[in-house]
């Protein structure tokens, strides 16, 4: 019988993690990665691949590190996952992979991340680093954006043989991966490490170029590319439309996260760049861009950091283990909470944030329970920073500037579900230029699947453009 | 599209590998706090449009400023910017010399300005905002538009590009806030003047530090005079993510990165936007003291 248990993540202690921007988990050791390994039971028919949204072969890997063929499980992952280094970092495992184990029947189900991470970084320490580049075609594809979709869909075409070149808006590669996840979540070595690998898979990236201002995409077919990927993703933030939200003080979670992560306003004035501190933050909102903005408050060095939220624990978007780990911090659950003013000073500053009561009615049309205010219940919660977190609506500099590639009303492009195509012939999409604020493995899946479609169509076998509706 | 008969995507894959690219080209002291870069960028050479600005970096530890284009040269791929020194980045640019490179440049970036094809347009500069009114009188004038121009500043030496507006002006005033050459007086008070005096124009063009385009656009607005401001708020990324750069306009947010930065300055509610651009004011003072005991490493 296999240990019904799966073996723990190294943690870094919560009173001290919260002073600085360190890894919270601290990976396997060689140890507990093997422990972990043992506990598969090498199903003759998997069900976790098929919850890995790019078909990592898992139990393949899984025992490989099992027989301490830690190359071969590396290799094995990156068959098909070029940034596996990131998703062992942030990936939902639980909902994905681990929720289809066979071993979360009777007890915990394979820790299917933590392995994943153990064999990327064994890698980065240990690995030759040699790749196996393929001869290029000469044919020619476009990526717009380097985040986990651009990088992907780059490196498969790569491996596929295509001439590939992301073009990165921002000056550093590695979108969301880079300017939106903490470093004490994801480090921004590691980031560049993966990075590094898709440059030497073969693709070029180039930074600076904001595709649709610098060069269109008509501009990219005029110059000789058969094909374009568009994975521009997350684009202006969401507001809530109540008084006060442009009070000196609020920030929305992307502008909060950029300054932080991308600029290093934690370090100012050694980085030129800086972010207000605050000694009492509320971010508004309960994904995972939520957690990681509380904490970072806290790190900062907030004495008190609150998520402010209008459903209950049971209906938050974000990541158990993200959750978890905010509640260790001492981060203030304010639940079936809804803000309906930010308040000021007469020097127009934060000093509060006016919210009503909720309680939970009828489901609506995700299927939570739509939550009503209570009647009377208003009360201040006393703040000088407020973080909205409420998501993002895709860049419109890209449907504006492209003619016939077409978005839904909320700004979202229109692409199919399976392929990626877009109602603009040689052009694909994918993350959250599509789907609005998702997952990074949902939009490396999206990158995958694009890359293969693209594969398709150049190479003859698919050439009919069937447009999305 | 071809930038010097290569196609711009061909340049743009190779432009990691150009030693020469964002080179400073010229470096002038249009007054004494005032300086003038003309910089190698193909890419935003090729593309910038009256109104659009890029967002540089100068070094590695650097943050994200905007400039607004004030010129560019399509052959020689070069762009103008035109900048004084406010904060740490406007600082560290000003030390840079002909030769050297600027690290990020980025763009061109922003809504190009509405510019009407005929009729008569006041352009009001005020101080270093002169330059971001070059571009936009070029095209008026090159479209035949009737362009009238007012350059002022504090005091006489601090005039800038003259010659240049002077050559895209059909008139030019020239104010001075201590009388010292020209209309005594803020750029504003001339455009009263002019106005109280009968000219008609059909739209007013009015850059420059935040109170002047605000009282230019109270001088306009009983004339209901359209009156066009450009909004030069923090930015970070500036191409449409971080939400830093919100202005509000009739009422509503707008993003100035990708909806500005022109904006009508009769909806601007500028008592927000001057408290929102002052912000950082204590770190900025800072990482000047900062910069000024180390000599500003770069």
């Amino acid at each position: 019988m296999p240990v019904k248990q799966r073996t723990a993540m190294p943690m870094q202690d919560p009173k001290e993690r919260t002073h600085n921007f360190e890894q919270v988990a601290q990976g396997y050791t060689e140890e507990m990665a093997l422990a972990e390994a043992a506990r598969c039971l090498q199903c003759k028919n998997p069900a976790c691949i098929s919850g890995c949204p790019v078909a990592v072969d898992i139990p393949v890997f899984v025992k490989q590190v099992k027989e301490k063929d830690y190359q071969g499980a590396i290799d094995t992952i990156k068959a098909t996952n070029n940034l596996p280094a990131v998703c062992g970092r942030v990936c939902p495992q639980e909902t994905q992979c681990e929720v289809k184990c066979l071993l979360s029947r009777t007890g915990q189900p394979i820790a299917v991340g933590r392995l994943e991470r153990f064999a990327a970084d064994w890698e980065a320490e240990n690995g030759a680093g040699k790749v196996e580049r393929t001869s290029s075609s000469g044919r020619k594809v476009a990526v717009v954006g380097a985040g986990p979709a651009g990088l992907t869909c780059a490196g498969d075409l790569a491996k596929m043989g295509y001439d590939v070149t992301i073009y990165e808006s921002l000056h550093a590669p590695g979108g969301v991966l880079i300017y939106g996840i903490p470093e004490f979540r994801l480090p921004k070595d590691v980031v560049r490490r993966e990075v590094d690998y898709v440059r030497k898979l073969g693709a070029n990236i180039e930074t600076d170029v904001v595709v649709g201002r610098t060069i269109t995409i008509d501009e990219l077919f005029e110059d000789g590319y058969e094909a374009v990927f568009v994975g521009s993703g997350a684009g202006l933030p969401m507001f809530m439309h109540i008084p006060g939200e442009n009070l000196n003080g609020v920030y929305s979670a992307n502008e909060w996260l950029t300054r932080i992560n991308l600029m290093k306003a934690n370090r100012f004035p050694e980085f030129d760049t800086p972010v207000k501190h605050g000694t009492t933050v509320a971010v508004v909102g309960a994904g995972n861009v939520a957690m990681d903005a509380v904490r970072c408050a806290l790190r900062l060095g907030a004495e008190k950091a609150m998520i402010v939220y209008r459903r209950s624990r049971a209906e938050m978007p974000a990541r158990l283990e993200e959750l978890e780990n905010a509640e260790q911090e001492d981060v203030e659950f304010h639940l079936l909470t809804n803000p309906v003013r930010v308040l000021g000073n007469d020097k127009g500053w934060v000093t509060g944030l006016e919210c009503i009561k909720m309680e939970l009615g009828e489901p609506d049309k995700s299927g939570r329970r739509r939550p009503v205010p209570v009647p009377g219940s208003e009360h201040v919660l006393e703040c000088d920073i407020v973080v909205m977190a409420l998501g993002t609506t895709p860049n419109p500099i890209l449907s504006t500037t492209t003619p016939g590639l077409n978005a839904h009303d909320w700004g979202g492009l229109l692409a199919d579900e399976t392929t990626g195509r877009t109602t603009k012939p040689g052009v694909w999409a994918g993350g959250d230029a599509v789907t609005g604020s998702a997952t990074v493995i949902l939009a490396m899946g999206a990158g995958k699947a694009a890359a293969k479609d693209i594969d398709e169509y150049l190479s003859g076998r698919r050439r009919d453009w069937s447009r999305p509706g | 599209m071809c930038v010097a008969g290569v196609a711009l995507a061909t340049r743009l894959e190779e432009k990691q590998e150009d030693s020469r690219m964002n080179e400073i080209l010229v470096k002038k002291l249009l007054t004494p706090v005032t300086k003038l870069m003309v910089v190698k960028n193909p890419y935003v050479a090729a593309k910038v449009q009256p109104g659009q600005f890029v967002i540089l970096r100068v070094r590695e530890k650097g943050e994200r400023i905007p400039l607004t284009v004030a010129d560019y040269d399509r052959e020689q791929d070069t762009i103008t910017l035109v900048f004084q020194e406010v904060g740490l980045t406007t600082r560290l640019l000003g030390q840079m010399e002909a030769g050297d490179s600027i690290l990020n440049v980025v763009g061109p970036l922003g809504v190009p300005a509405e510019l009407p094809e005929k009729g008569t347009v006041l352009v009001a500069g005020g101080g270093v905002g002169v330059a971001p009114c070059l571009p936009k009188a070029k095209e008026m004038h090159t479209r035949g538009v009737k362009v009238i121009s007012i350059l002022g500043a504090r005091s006489a030496d601090l005039i800038i590009l003259e010659d240049q507006m002077r050559a895209c002006s059909d008139e030019v005033y020239i104010t001075t806030d201590d009388g010292s050459r020209g209309f005594h007086g803020y750029v504003a008070d001339q455009v009263r003047v002019l106005l109280e005096g009968g000219l008609k124009v059909d739209e007013v063009v009015a850059i420059g530090p935040m109170p002047a385009m605000r009282a230019v656009c109270d001088v306009t607005k009983p004339f209901g005079i359209k009156t066009w401001v450009s909004m030069n708020p923090i930015m970070v990324d500036g191409t449409g993510m971080c939400g830093a750069c919100r202005v509000s306009v009739g009422g509503k947010t707008r993003f100035c990165c990708v909806d500005g930065p022109m904006f009508d300055g009769h909806e601007v509610d500028w008592q927000e936007a001057w408290r929102r651009a002052n912000v950082y004011r204590d770190e900025e003072k800072i990482a000047n003291d900062r910069c000024a005991s180390c000599g500003g490493d770069r």
